[in-house]
Parts: structure tokens; sequence; C-alpha cells
């Protein structure tokens, strides 16, 4: 465990292969939330929330149920249904406690568990730091923080993008570019910019 | 028969979850890289949309309304943890090219979209044809996409040679080459749509 390992993991997850431009993760949601600045940072912090909680939980799971009882075939089942109940309960409980955080993310929550960005992460994790069924040394860390940065790139795509977007409703564009085509065509401009992160490898 | 054969027709032409929907992009836009991975990543995706829409469509009255969103996330983990196996016993090289977009299957909004707004309301046969449809539509868009990508992003299709020198922009192979022929072809049904309308 090392300080350039945790920076090789924070450059990479948020710029070079990041979440949404690079790995295409959480796609539905960037596409649809983004029309505006803040719906989409809400969005932003509740995925943040969730893929760093289920990123923590999801290493407790494979590493102390899957691996000892050889059962790593059941991760996508394990994992999904714990991110649910866990994306579940953090929504009663946020209802429950905090009207006014629930008006700020809240009413998200139920959208991230069906959100590719959330699962991704939790299996990319199971895949980079377990290696033939053996946790690597700070493996835990370097997830947790995989989980973190990857929100990070996720709302640092969200908010370029909602930015864009909201400028757009001055402009002129062709009827049947409208919407989903144009938004699709803008990210394909970021993540081309983005393609310039590459040369940044240590 | 005519009326199963609707079912079929409306998810590959009317319904089609890629363009028409907009739903299960993530894995769409991945793996279109080459169009072998589109068809693998094709029929993984209709064998799991099938599988769900068959149980669900059996179960659908003894799942109490109030948690029906997680049994059918149950339900569709199970076949795509199937599949899953399925494929790294049969086809290794495939599974690895696919990576983890073979378990995110389950987080495809395409497969849950169809067990809560159709399989969930109709009988079995309907909702098996409804599934085959839906598969179908989404193997064919992803046989197009792959196939712009690979043509003009490597100058082949399915691994032989297209044309004799044609330097291929290699940029469609790239994740940013995905979203723009996404974009373009949205933008291009767009159109066809508003000329016949």
């Amino acid at each position: 465990m090392s300080a350039s390992q945790f920076l090789t993991i924070f450059i990479s997850a948020v710029f070079i292969y990041n979440v949404i431009l690079s790995r295409f993760l959480g796609l539905c949601s960037f596409v649809a939330i983004s029309k505006e600045t803040k719906p989409a940072l809400s969005m932003s912090l509740a995925v943040m929330f969730v893929t760093t909680m289920s990123s923590i939980i999801t290493w407790f799971i494979y590493r102390f149920l899957l691996i000892p009882f050889d059962l790593t075939y059941l991760r996508t089942i394990s994992f999904i249904l714990v991110i649910a109940t866990f994306v579940q309960f953090v929504e009663m409980v946020v209802r429950k406690t905090n009207p006014a955080m629930y008006r700020l993310f809240g009413i998200y929550l139920p959208l991230i568990t069906v959100n590719c960005a959330v699962m991704g992460v939790a299996v990319l994790n199971s895949d980079m730091f377990f290696i033939n069924g053996r946790a690597l040394p700070g493996s835990f860390w370097y997830s947790a923080f995989q989980g973190v940065c990857a929100g990070l790139g996720y709302a640092l795509a969200m908010l370029l993008m909602s930015g864009i977007r909201e400028r757009l409703d001055l402009c002129n564009i062709p009827e049947s570019l409208k919407d989903f085509p144009l938004a699709f065509i803008i990210a394909s401009i970021m993540s081309l910019s983005f393609l310039g992160f590459n040369g940044f490898k240590f | 028969m005519k009326k199963f054969f609707n079912e079929f027709l409306r998810g590959i032409a009317k319904e089609n979850p890629t363009f028409v929907l907009v739903l299960g992009l993530c894995p769409t836009l991945a793996v279109s890289v080459s169009v072998i991975n589109g068809i693998g990543m094709g029929i993984a995706a209709t064998f799991v949309l099938l599988g769900s829409n068959i149980i669900v469509a059996v179960i659908k009255n003894s799942i109490p309304q109030r948690i029906r969103i997680p049994c059918y996330i149950v339900v569709i983990a199970t076949f795509v943890t199937v599949t899953e196996m399925l494929m790294k016993a049969y086809s290794p090289a495939l599974d690895r090219s696919l990576g983890i977009y073979v378990p995110l299957i389950v987080v495809n909004c395409m497969v849950l979209g169809r067990a809560e707004a159709y399989a969930s309301k109709n009988t079995v046969m309907n909702s098996f044809f409804d599934g085959l449809g839906m598969g179908v539509g989404f193997t064919l868009a992803l046989i197009l996409i792959s196939g712009i990508r690979e043509a003009l992003g490597a100058g082949t299709i399915l691994g032989h040679r297209l044309f004799a020198s044609f330097e291929p922009a290699f940029i469609l192979g790239m994740p940013s080459g995905a979203l723009l022929v996404i974009g373009l072809l949205l933008g291009f049904f767009n159109v066809l749509k508003g000329r016949k309308a």
C-alpha cells in the first residue's frame, strides 16, 4: 500500500478510465439527468455516496463470504442484492431523518439501484484487487478509494455535460438531433478530449 | 399465431430497445468494437431476457406488489450467473473480451424494464415472444453499431479485410467513436421517423 498506488487509482478512475466517458457505466442516468446543473449535482452526490459505500460492503462480502466458502460464482447475484438492499435502506433512513437532504438527492436513490456504475465498480474492484482468490495487501483501502474516485469521475463528467447542455437551450439545433442524439455527440467529443489524459501514466 | 408474430416484430422495429426506447446502452457501446463481440453480447442478453421474461410471467401472481423489483432482480441475476458460467466454460475467449460487461447484464435497464413493463402483466407465451423480439432487436442494433465501428475503425468485418487499401479511422474503435456512432444513428432514425410522419 503506497501513496503512488492511490495516485494511480485516482488518475485512472477519474480521468483515463472515466466511468462514463470511457467505460460507459451509468450512461442512462448521464443522458437522462444532465439537462440542468442542479439535479445533475444531486445525482452525482448520490452516486458518489453509493459507489463508495457499495465498494466497501461488497469488499467484505467478497473477502469474508464468497472466497472462504468458494462461492465466487455467486458474485453477481450477491452484489446486486446487497447493493439494492443497501440503497433501499439508505433511502428510508434519509426520508425519515432528513427531509431536506431527501429532497436534494433522496429521490435519485431508487434510480441508482440499477445504475451500472455502482455494480460496475464493485465488479471491477473484485477483479482488480483480488488475484487468484486472494486479496492483495491493502485491497480494502484500494477498493474504497476506487469507489470514491469512480464517483468523482461520474460527478466531473455529469457537471461538464450539464453545463454544456444548459447553454444549448439557447441554440438553434436541428430537430432530429434534439435531446439524446446531440447528448451522445457531445459526450463523444468530451470522451475524445479525455483521451488526452492517456499519456498521464505512472 | 399472428398475434405472437406481432409481439415479436414490435421489439425489432417499433420499440427497438436501443434506438427507440434508448435502454441498456452501457453494454451496447462498450462491447461494440467488433461484430463478434456484438453478436456474443446480443445472444447473452437475449438469453437472459427470455429466461427472466418467462419466469416473471409464470410467478407474477405470487410476487407481493411491494417487493416485486427485488424479486425480478433475483430472477435476472440467476440467469446472468448461468450465462456467465456457460460463457466461461464454452467460449473463454469471448468471456475475456466482454469482461465485466457480462455480469453487468444484471443492471441492464432493458431486462428489468421488460420484466416490469411487460412480463408482469402478460401471459407466458406473450412474454416469451416479447423477450425474443426485444432480444433480437437488441442483437440487430448491436450488429449494426459494431459493424459500422469495425468496418470503419479497423477495416474488417468479423476479422475479414474489407478493402485492399484503406486507412482505418482508428477513433471509431475508441470509446468516443462509440458515442459518436450511436448519436448519429439516433439522429438518423429521428430523420426517418420525421419523414414518415
